[in-house]
């Protein structure tokens, strides 16, 4: 059975978003989303700087199966990027939740959090 | 678990890539039971054979041994790919699962005339043993005719009963398969995982054949593309002139042409991965095009690779279009390992 931490929030297209102290969110894909593409071999990610609309294509994943966008889960600035994942992109398959994350962003608007997915909403959607 | 042509059969069990190591780097079974094995026996077994598929198993010199081949339709296109063993009580051809129903109805349709009958063998079930440490799992393993395999060769093998070896694979690598009656392939997939191998899934079967080069019904070749197209024109004998079989005049006219397209091999450089029906182009304008027959990320070379048909060259940097960017790739031989190393 896949995780989905009850502190974050979801897409249904399997992004999640986590709100750090400083106002900043951190972006990553969840469990279930990694062990459905299965072994991540290259991450594409966004440039720092770079501005991201809500739901907007922001990186790629390719897994020896396919190749997928990740959308980003709302609108914000790219502040930080998971540089390690160009190396080593089997993180996103060990720790989907720590160190497998995408991006940080800072978010043009907290409020749109909200209408996320919460942890229950998301395993949920993922069983209909 | 994925429904492959009515059989219930794992992507992968763990890891897709930790399996595919598992065969470069030790050993890996593979339950490939989903494989047809047709049986041939009678009088003209031998010059159906010979009229049916077109490498010829008058190479075949002592019982057991083996050859790849094509069986061709009437205008060249490959109908499926096989092995055929030369066997004590006749041949037999170990055919893809998912052709088997084409396969019987185009075997069927040519039987008569001859003294030749054909029988499905669904009692049997069949083993791939992969990987340089291969034979030392095979050693462990009880019920193995191995003291037969000494100094066999690839391709050839030995039967005991109902149970047959041979050194044959889809990997690159040293391996054996083994074909054995149903009620006894469970114990001897216990008995291998014992010995050390490691149960590997169709995903990696499938990266596994691509970096060795080898075709895939369906993706490389259909009914409809000459083995000329497709890197099998050498399993197609024109040894014995004499020998008419199933599609040998469309072969021949196309070979006199001279100018089918061919099979090649690509390497990508760049983090992405070319992937199948993928356009190929051998000019940065894109006017002459080729087609990505199928395209992977290879585990050993951590790297994209892909077999491409494009019309003959003799360029060595052709580009792919992957989410809008147009990348090169090194074009070269439609084959990246074997046994462990590179030689693309």
């Amino acid at each position: 059975m896949s995780e989905s931490p009850e502190n974050l929030k979801y897409l249904s297209s399997h992004e999640w978003v986590k709100l750090e102290d400083d106002g900043s969110v951190t972006v990553g894909i969840s469990d279930h989303a990694q062990d459905l593409l299965g072994d991540i071999v290259f991450v594409e990610l966004p440039e720092v700087g770079q501005e991201l609309g809500a739901e907007e294509e922001a990186a790629v994943v390719e897994s020896v199966k396919a190749a997928s966008d990740i959308f980003s889960p709302i609108g914000g600035k790219v502040t930080e990027i998971n540089e390690k994942l160009l190396d080593e992109p089997d993180l996103v398959n060990v720790s989907p939740y720590e160190d497998g994350w995408f991006f940080k962003m800072q978010p043009d608007d907290l409020e749109s959090l909200k209408s996320l997915l919460s942890s229950e909403e998301y395993t949920n959607s993922q069983e209909s | 678990m994925v429904d492959f042509h009515g059989w219930a059969m794992p992507i992968n069990y763990g890891s897709q890539i930790a399996e595919h190591q598992s065969v470069r780097d030790n050993c890996g079974i593979f339950d490939v039971s989903h494989m047809t094995i047709l049986d041939f026996k009678g009088e003209q077994a031998r010059d159906y054979i010979r009229y049916m598929i077109s490498n010829d198993v008058d190479n075949l010199k002592e019982d057991c041994d083996g050859l790849y081949s094509a069986m061709l339709n009437e205008s060249g296109g490959v109908i499926d790919d096989l092995i055929a063993y030369k066997m004590p009580f006749g041949y037999r051809l170990v055919v893809n699962c998912a052709t088997r129903g084409e396969d019987l109805k185009w075997l069927s349709s040519h039987l008569n005339g001859f003294e030749v009958k054909m029988i499905e063998r669904d009692d049997l079930s069949m083993l791939a043993i992969q990987g340089p440490r291969s034979e030392q799992v095979i050693s462990l393993c009880s019920n193995l005719p191995i003291s037969l395999l000494k100094n066999k060769k690839r391709q050839q093998g030995a039967v005991n009963g109902e149970t047959f070896i041979a050194k044959t694979g889809y990997t690159g690598e040293l391996g054996f398969e083994v074909i054995l009656p149903n009620a006894n392939a469970q114990d001897l997939w216990q008995e291998a995982v014992a010995a050390g191998a490691e149960p590997v899934g169709l995903g990696a079967r499938d990266t596994l054949r691509l970096e060795a080069g080898m075709n895939l019904y369906g993706y490389e070749m259909d009914e409809s593309i000459s083995p000329l197209e497709c890197n099998m024109g050498w399993a197609v004998s024109l040894e014995d002139s004499a020998r008419e079989f199933l599609g040998k005049e469309a072969f021949l006219a196309k070979k006199d042409s001279n100018n089918n397209p061919v099979l090649v091999g690509l390497l990508l450089k760049e983090r992405a991965i070319i992937r199948s029906g993928h356009e190929v182009y051998l000019d940065a304008e894109k006017t002459i095009k080729g087609i990505v027959t199928s395209g992977t990320y290879s585990p050993t070379l951590k790297q994209s690779i892909a077999l491409a048909r494009v019309p003959r060259t003799n360029k060595e940097i052709c580009y792919t279009e992957v989410r809008g960017k147009l990348l090169e790739a090194r074009i070269g031989k439609p084959r990246f390992i074997k046994e462990g190393k590179f030689i693309f």
